[in-house]
């Protein structure tokens, strides 16, 4: 037996007295790590290939597994951790480029955390939102420089196309691949009921999510994959997907195993096929360039679209803002390095990038200085945790929030990292008919709901505490926010005082 | 209906050519000074005609239509087409074909880097692109479907069938080329073969084509052997990952 050089990650543990060998962990682990002792009824565990997933804990009728870290102890050394050596192992064993799954894991500071809000007292009274009208709706698109107006009141500058979502959350891109069509089916419903948007991401419309399209955003990436009239046509927004916050400067690859029929259809490819996204777009090398692609959009679509340009975060976030802005952009879209992922090369998603707290209020800043940030919609993503992160985003100017992380918790993830093996217990990042069959969209969408739900009450309610009764007046408003602990640069960049200034 | 293009922006030049179209089943524009995106998104059953050198972008997402252009294009060209026909009498820039799906781009002369980036192929969509002379370099680079037809005709002494990184990161598809061509500035992945009885079935129905366009001798094109450029493997890319 070849030698394996690394240490299993965890441990499966097994309450022998309440185990009923019933063998459901059995039927659910897809990493087969569970099973029947040869030839007997008894369940034993295999914790080799355990990710962590927690479907077997969270199914198990008696309650009897739970899952520990298996440690296993190295000589000490803070340079040459173990993840480093085990990485090491892995690509000498397979001379592979390490892949992950989901957004950066480490420890870069979190500046969400870092950030503290304000809230009125004596002067100017907070107001209840149980008990008084607040207003969370966010209209995105280009406005106009001006707004002319004639004599009765009645505006006559032409307005380009708007959309209105009644909550600042948008559902971030995923692709009909990189996730199942059960996880998309649940954000479409749920982004209908909500009044909000879900974003296909570069794969594809399936014919499923016809109904919801008047919430869609499309993706039109560098492989343009299933990008057709009327695909550009059907959407209410169409977003030219530049970069990803989890792997700026690299391109999309999905595998040939995971192009099913379904999946094929979506993208316009052979089933089996590799669905290869490049990095660049070949027929943009400049912003004169990425103007061109923009205004093909529009005329494919007859004016009647929001194009939206989306960004990962890196060092000349600010300026490449404002050039996709004067580039005819109408909604920005910014992903920071924590932004997730179906699979990244774990370098680029561990080293590549900033962090969206900087990025947003540099390019806010930047915008504003330039005096064109009224003009267009700014979107927020990569990794919003929480209400309070959204409200903080807002505050540093962002119109609204793209979140994916988060929703695909409330249907079942559980952060195990492993997305890009296609193996998801839960039913999310896989394609195999028996895992995704596991997500039943009508009962997802309404999780997913009652999350946004709960979000945008937890939004009014902090927003009330401010005195604020519009998220108009909390865009941009970083008086009310304080940083803590942060340095005279990070707050200068942040545009904010100290706690306490 | 003729309309002229002049010095006019492309918006106004587009907008008179749907009006045109909304009522007639053919367009015809002159004296086209680089406007872009003529033709864009042109249904099946319109056809567009014109005359002078089109902008960017002419003919993108092409949904069936049918656009003849007497002149030279400019970049991406037949950019995301869907389906239709284009006929350039000329030469035309980069990007040419541009993750095209479906339908047929004949073009007279040359064209510039990366022809038929991203082609690809879906069920009874196949996209095919003849070029008359030669290509620039990254010709069918990534192209995952359809085929390209490089004549070679009326090649100076010294120029190249086409530039270097011919057919990078292409794993579908094939490319059909006439006569000696730069073996090395084919990409690592790509093999040369033999054109099989079906192979040269479907080269014919393209040659003839292109001859009658452009009032070329079909019988002394196919008197030079052609070759077929195809991936050696449809997964180049198969084993690069591991897993962490």
């Amino acid at each position: 037996m070849a030698v394996n050089y690394i240490p299993r990650r965890f441990n499966i543990v097994r309450d022998k007295e309440r185990c009923i060998e019933c063998g459901c962990c059995v039927r659910q682990c897809s990493n087969e790590c569970h099973y029947f002792e040869a030839g007997g009824t008894t369940v034993l565990a295999d914790s080799t290939n355990c990710v962590a997933c927690h479907r077997c804990v969270d199914l198990c009728p008696t309650s009897a597994l739970r899952i520990e870290k298996h440690v296993c102890d190295y000589r000490e050394n803070a340079n040459w951790t173990p993840q480093y050596q085990q990485e090491i192992c892995r690509q000498a064993a397979s001379g592979g480029t390490l892949l992950s799954g989901m957004g950066n894991p480490k420890p870069y500071p979190i500046y969400w955390d870092k950030i503290l809000l304000n809230a009125s007292q004596v002067t100017n009274p907070s107001i209840d939102p149980l008990r008084e009208p607040m207003e969370i709706r966010t209209i995105l698109g280009r406005k106009p420089e001006k707004l002319t107006v004639e004599r009765k009141g009645k505006a006559i500058t032409k307005m380009p196309p708007q959309v209105v979502v009644e909550t600042p959350i948008l559902f971030s891109a995923m692709s009909f691949g990189s996730i199942s069509l059960n996880a998309q089916k649940s954000l479409a419903m749920a982004a209908q009921n909500l009044g909000t948007l879900f974003n296909t991401g570069e794969g594809g419309l399936h014919p499923d999510l016809e109904p919801y399209t008047d919430r869609a955003i499309v993706q039109v990436a560098s492989g343009r994959f299933g990008v057709h009239k009327d695909y550009l046509n059907s959407a209410r927004i169409v977003e030219i997907k530049i970069g990803q916050g989890a792997k700026p400067g690299i391109g999309g690859h999905l595998p040939g195993e995971k192009v099913n029929v379904e999946v094929s259809n979506a993208r316009m490819i052979p089933e089996g096929s590799d669905a290869i996204s490049p990095a660049p777009h070949h027929d943009i090398y400049s912003i004169e360039d990425l103007r061109q692609l923009i205004w093909s959009i529009k005329q494919a679509t007859g004016n009647q679209k929001p194009v939206s340009v989306k960004i990962a975060a890196v060092h000349n976030v600010a300026a490449i803002v404002s050039g996709c802005a004067r580039a005819g952009a109408d909604i920005i879209a910014i992903d920071g390095f924590r932004g997730g992922t179906g699979a990244a090369p774990t370098r680029i998603r561990d080293n590549v990038g900033i962090p969206i707290e900087l990025a947003l209020a540099a390019a806010d800043s930047r915008l504003r200085e330039e005096g064109i940030r009224s003009q267009i919609s700014l979107i927020a993503a990569g990794s919003f945790r929480c209400s309070a992160d959204i409200v903080k985003a807002i505050a540093l100017g962002a119109d609204a929030c793209y979140c994916a992380s988060a929703p695909l918790i409330a249907m079942g993830c559980h952060m195990c990292q492993t997305c890009n093996t296609g193996k998801c217990n839960w039913g999310i990042a896989t394609q195999r008919p028996e895992l995704t069959k596991r997500l039943n969209p009508d009962i997802m969408h309404e999780r997913v709901e009652n999350l946004i739900t709960a979000w945008n009450h937890e939004i009014k309610e902090i927003m009330g505490g401010m005195g604020i009764n519009s998220v108009d007046s909390l865009r941009g408003n970083r008086l009310m926010l304080r940083g803590i602990g942060l340095s005279d640069r990070e707050l200068a960049i942040l545009g904010i005082k100290h706690a306490g200034e | 209906m003729s309309i002229t293009a002049a010095l006019r922006r492309y918006e106004e030049v587009n907008d008179e050519i749907q009006q045109v179209l909304l009522t007639k089943q053919k367009a015809v524009v002159h004296e086209v000074n680089g406007q872009r995106y003529l033709g864009c998104a042109l249904d099946a059953g319109k056809t567009l005609e014109i005359h002078g050198t089109a902008g960017n972008d002419l003919a993108c997402y092409l949904n069936g239509g049918k656009i003849i252009l007497y002149g030279n294009g400019q970049d991406a060209l037949g950019n995301t087409m869907g389906g239709g026909e284009i006929i350039v009498h000329g030469h035309t820039g980069d990007a040419l074909g541009y993750g095209m799906r479906d339908g047929q781009i004949y073009i007279r002369d040359n064209v510039c880097c990366r022809g038929g980036i991203h082609m690809k192929e879906f069920r009874a969509m196949k996209p095919v692109l003849v070029i008359g002379e030669n290509a620039g370099s990254f010709l069918g680079e990534y192209m995952s479907g359809g085929t390209i037809v490089l004549l070679g005709l009326h090649l100076k002494r010294g120029q190249k069938l086409f530039g270097s990184h011919c057919a990078s990161g292409m794993h579908g598809g094939k490319i059909f080329v006439r006569g000696t061509f730069p073996k090395e500035h084919l990409s690592p992945n790509i093999k040369v073969v033999s054109l099989s009885a079906e192979d040269q079935k479907e080269l014919e129905k393209y040659v003839k084509n292109y001859c009658r366009y452009f009032h070329e001798d079909y019988e002394s094109i196919m008197k030079k052997t052609f070759k077929k450029l195809i991936p050696a493997t449809a997964r180049p890319y198969a084993n690069m990952y591991i897993s962490n």
